[in-house]
């Protein structure tokens, strides 16, 4: 099946991800009898076709009992067995058959199952509430239709009857968050709701009771059913959202080899890992806590950590930070502090030091029920005090303020905004944006100003070839030809930009820290940093040089030098243009070198670009923006970003961010194109329209509905006619989104991508 | 009016086997995977058996 080819990125990804089998024992949660549950995360799932790969593939295996792939969630969850006749199996088995048939796997996160539960419980509750709003409705049509006397009051009361244990199990929801912003002296959308429905079921019961003609049972549950299908909605968006981000491969790893003092090495979960523990830490794997090293040479790849884009060689003595990837050579290294007091830790506890805009925003839901409560309840309560006084007829007064609390009570208005944020989130979600919760979108459309980290957000933090200065034209092909021994990611680059590579080497050797070494005959070719190639110092490569040099040589003499530069993100160069001549202000915050920084500014057309900044400094700076009264939106990725991501009035990271990035913004692009941000901008300003739209007709609604109540001629009838009217008018009105997000940003999807520099090869 | 006494019940009840199904299709976790559902019933076979 053709929908089924799994994107060339992701297979690469393959290579470099390991998953060991101490790692999935970790992760597998026992079912007792020898059997084993483990569930993974497959990003790449997405048909029928795949769902019987993958179990096809899993069941083949002999010790697997079950596999079963959810492609909601993008999961599978296999059951095995830890022996079988032929004794212990290994469960890194599982992982390479799932990876064989060309998907990836990730482990996941301990899965989060009280939100399951909350989903769980409020698809109940709408349930049970239409299951009452239907039985009730039934009855209230007969009423309606002419029942009367004894048959009246029978109805009435078999409705009281149904509608008493719907409300208190479906609205405990509403009631419950009712209570918590009353008891901080705040009201929310749900104070109004439940005064209503409250409200309206105690006079309807005392109707019932005095042979009254008019009982709102009806209008009552059906409300909660309309407002719990919104609220549904909302959870089942965020959930999906959530469970997206939660498959995305965790980057820290979970556990480290411990070196016993008699040699052994054993598997432990990094939390257990102790101050002045030995921890051996293989090529390709990630530095687990932050330590000293004390023996072997390798280069790291702190792009994750700090921004730097060139990996930084260390050596005996040098100090480690948690999150750094180990390159090239085997490390061992002494653990100097625990791993909840690891640099993690650190960023940790400057996120929480920067309040940002989550913690101060105040949904706009929340906003207009500040205004619009007070209103509403003081028009019933004059309606009731005008018609009392007036009318002399208390009872009647009653009901007069009654039927303006109903008429009036915010159903569309409690759907306006859950139901636009829900189509906008899955209008997001198809482009690949996951929108962790809806007042991220709120924030998202008051943005004016955009704050970029470099590496691994404005680029993809993997070098590329840009530039060859060789004597000759076969010294590419032999540097390619060393380049394929080595997992250094200049290597690796070297090795992209040709077709062919294959090996013409006798011998070959990977000096950590230095480069490759080679023997063909007699003949010693080097491929590496220009000391090391040359066996000498040179002048050439200062550490002020934006551009990554490497040297091939051959027996001392100098063949040929390779520039490199980071590669753009596919899209970065239209969304600054875009962002620019939209107004946006944009500024760049990088912990790399500011040579590099000023290079990529260059590149890109931006004017502030600030490099070699601290994590801490990237917070003031998102301060200072704020102070000056702008709205920040910070797209970043690194574990240096995070504090910025958490201070910013709203954030984004792409899903290859570091574990805490993600957990610290709001919403994850999946896309490998930048111009994912505007877009979701684009779709954000959307959706905040149709809300001041939704909230104009839900008001509009009222101004025309309350005379009508007012003057006492509202019956359940026109209640109800009303009230459904003004909520499909609000949910068609949401569901022009996506017509409108897809018609303007079909633009921008035809714009071809611009090359950042012409690739001089 | 008197077949009141047997309707209202019989709507009642019906009503209620609805609300039955439901939870019993909830629990039973049929609202787990709901594209995925969509989708197995195009499989040839079912790949899902435990194996015996």
């Amino acid at each position: 099946m053709s929908c089924c080819g799994v994107n060339a990125e992701g297979v690469l990804a393959l290579n470099s991800v390991s998953i060991s089998a101490e790692e999935i024992a970790l992760a597998s949660h026992p079912l007792g009898e020898g059997l084993q549950q483990l569930d993974l995360s497959i990003p790449d799932v997405h048909c029928g076709e795949c769902i019987v790969t993958i179990e096809t593939a899993l069941l083949r295996l002999p010790y697997v009992r079950k596999a079963r792939v959810n492609l909601t969630s993008r999961r599978v969850s296999c059951v095995y067995s830890e022996h079988t006749p032929d004794g212990p199996i290994d469960p890194a088995g599982i992982i390479e058959a799932i990876n064989a048939t060309g998907y990836r796997a990730n482990l996941l996160a301990q899965a989060d199952s009280q939100s399951e539960k909350n989903k769980n419980q409020l698809l109940l509750a709408v349930g049970v509430s239409g299951f009452a709003a239907a039985n009730i409705m039934l009855l209230s049509v007969s009423v309606w239709s002419g029942a009367d006397a004894a048959t009246r009051d029978m109805f009435h009361w078999i409705s009281a009857m149904i509608a008493a244990p719907a409300l208190i199990y479906a609205g405990r929801f509403f009631f419950r968050s009712a209570w918590n912003a009353l008891r901080r002296g705040r009201t929310n959308m749900d104070v109004p709701i439940s005064l209503a429905v409250t409200l309206s079921y105690a006079v309807s019961l005392w109707e019932t009771m005095h042979h009254g003609e008019h009982a709102w049972f009806d209008a009552t549950v059906s409300l909660l059913f309309f407002l719990l299908i919104g609220r549904t909605l909302d959870h089942i968006m965020r959930d999906k959202a959530r469970s997206a981000i939660n498959g995305l491969a965790r980057l820290a790893p979970r556990g480290a080899l411990l070196v016993s003092a008699d040699g052994s090495r054993r598997y432990v979960a990094v939390e257990e890992v102790k101050v002045g523990d030995e921890i051996a830490i293989a090529a390709g794997d990630r530095i687990p806590v932050d330590g000293t090293v004390f023996g072997g040479e390798s280069d790291l790849d702190l792009s994750i950590v700090t921004g730097e884009s060139r990996p930084v060689s260390v050596s005996d003595g040098a100090e480690v930070s948690s999150g750094a990837m180990n390159l090239t050579g085997a490390l061992l290294v002494r653990a100097t502090r625990l791993a909840r007091n690891s640099l993690l830790a650190e960023i940790m506890a400057l996120m929480e030091a920067a309040e940002g805009g989550r913690a101060r925003y105040r949904l706009i839901a929340d906003r207009a029920a500040s205004l619009y409560s007070p209103v509403v309840h003081i028009l019933a309560l004059t309606s009731f005090l005008a018609w009392g006084f007036l009318g002399g007829d208390w009872k009647h007064a009653m009901l007069i303020a009654v039927a303006v609390l109903i008429i009036t009570c915010p159903c569309a208005l409690g759907l306006a905004v859950p139901v636009v944020q829900v189509v906008a989130a899955g209008e997001l979600f198809r482009k690949g944006v996951m929108v962790k919760d809806g007042s991220a979108l709120e924030r998202l459309a008051e943005i004016d100003t955009v704050a970029f980290d470099k590496t691994g957000t404005l680029t993809l933090g993997s070098p590329r070839l840009v530039n060859i200065q060789a004597t000759n034209d076969s010294d590419l092909a032999t540097a390619v030809a060393l380049a394929v021994h080595s997992r250094h990611p200049l290597s690796q680059a070297l090795v992209r930009s040709s077709s062919s590579a294959h090996s013409i080497f006798d011998r070959v050797r990977e000096t950590a820290g230095g480069g490759l070494e080679a023997f063909s005959g007699d003949d010693v070719y080097r491929l590496g940093s220009a000391a090391f190639a040359c066996g000498q110092s040179h002048g050439a490569s200062g550490s002020d040089n934006p551009l990554t040099e490497v040297v091939l040589s051959k027996n001392g003499a100098t063949l040929a030098h390779f520039f490199f530069d980071d590669t753009l993100r596919p899209g970065a160069l239209e969304t600054v243009s875009r962002l620019q001549s939209t107004s946006f202000q944009i500024v760049m915050v990088s912990g790399d070198r500011q040579s590099v920084v000023n290079r990529t500014a260059r590149a890109l057309g931006l004017d502030r670009a600030l490099g070699a900044l601290t994590p801490k400094q990237k917070v003031e700076e998102i301060a200072r923006l704020s102070e000056g009264g702008h709205r920040v939106l910070m797209v970043g990725d690194g574990i240096n970003d995070a504090p910025a991501l958490a201070a910013a009035h709203v954030s984004m990271a792409p899903s290859t961010a570091s574990d805490v990035g993600r957990q610290a913004a709001d919403l994850v692009f999946f896309s490998d194109r930048l111009d994912i941000v505007p877009q979701a901008i684009h779709v954000a300003r959307q959706s905040a329209r149709l809300i001041r739209q939704n909230f104009a007709l839900a008001i509009g609604y009222n101004v025309l509905a309350v005379p009508i109540a007012i003057a006492g001629y509202a019956t359940p009838l026109i209640a109800a006619i009303a009230m459904s009217t003004s909520s499909l008018i609000v949910v068609a009105n949401a569901l022009r989104l996506s017509r409108l997000a897809a018609v303007t940003a079909a633009p921008w999807k035809s714009t071809p991508a611009v090359a950042y520099e012409a690739n001089p090869i | 009016m008197n077949m009141l006494i047997y309707l209202i019940p019989i709507a009642l009840f019906m009503g209620a086997m609805g609300l039955g199904a439901f939870l019993w299709s909830l629990r039973s976790g049929q609202y787990d995977d709901l594209q995925g559902a969509a989708w197995r019933i195009l499989a040839e076979d079912d790949t899902d058996q435990p194996k015996p």
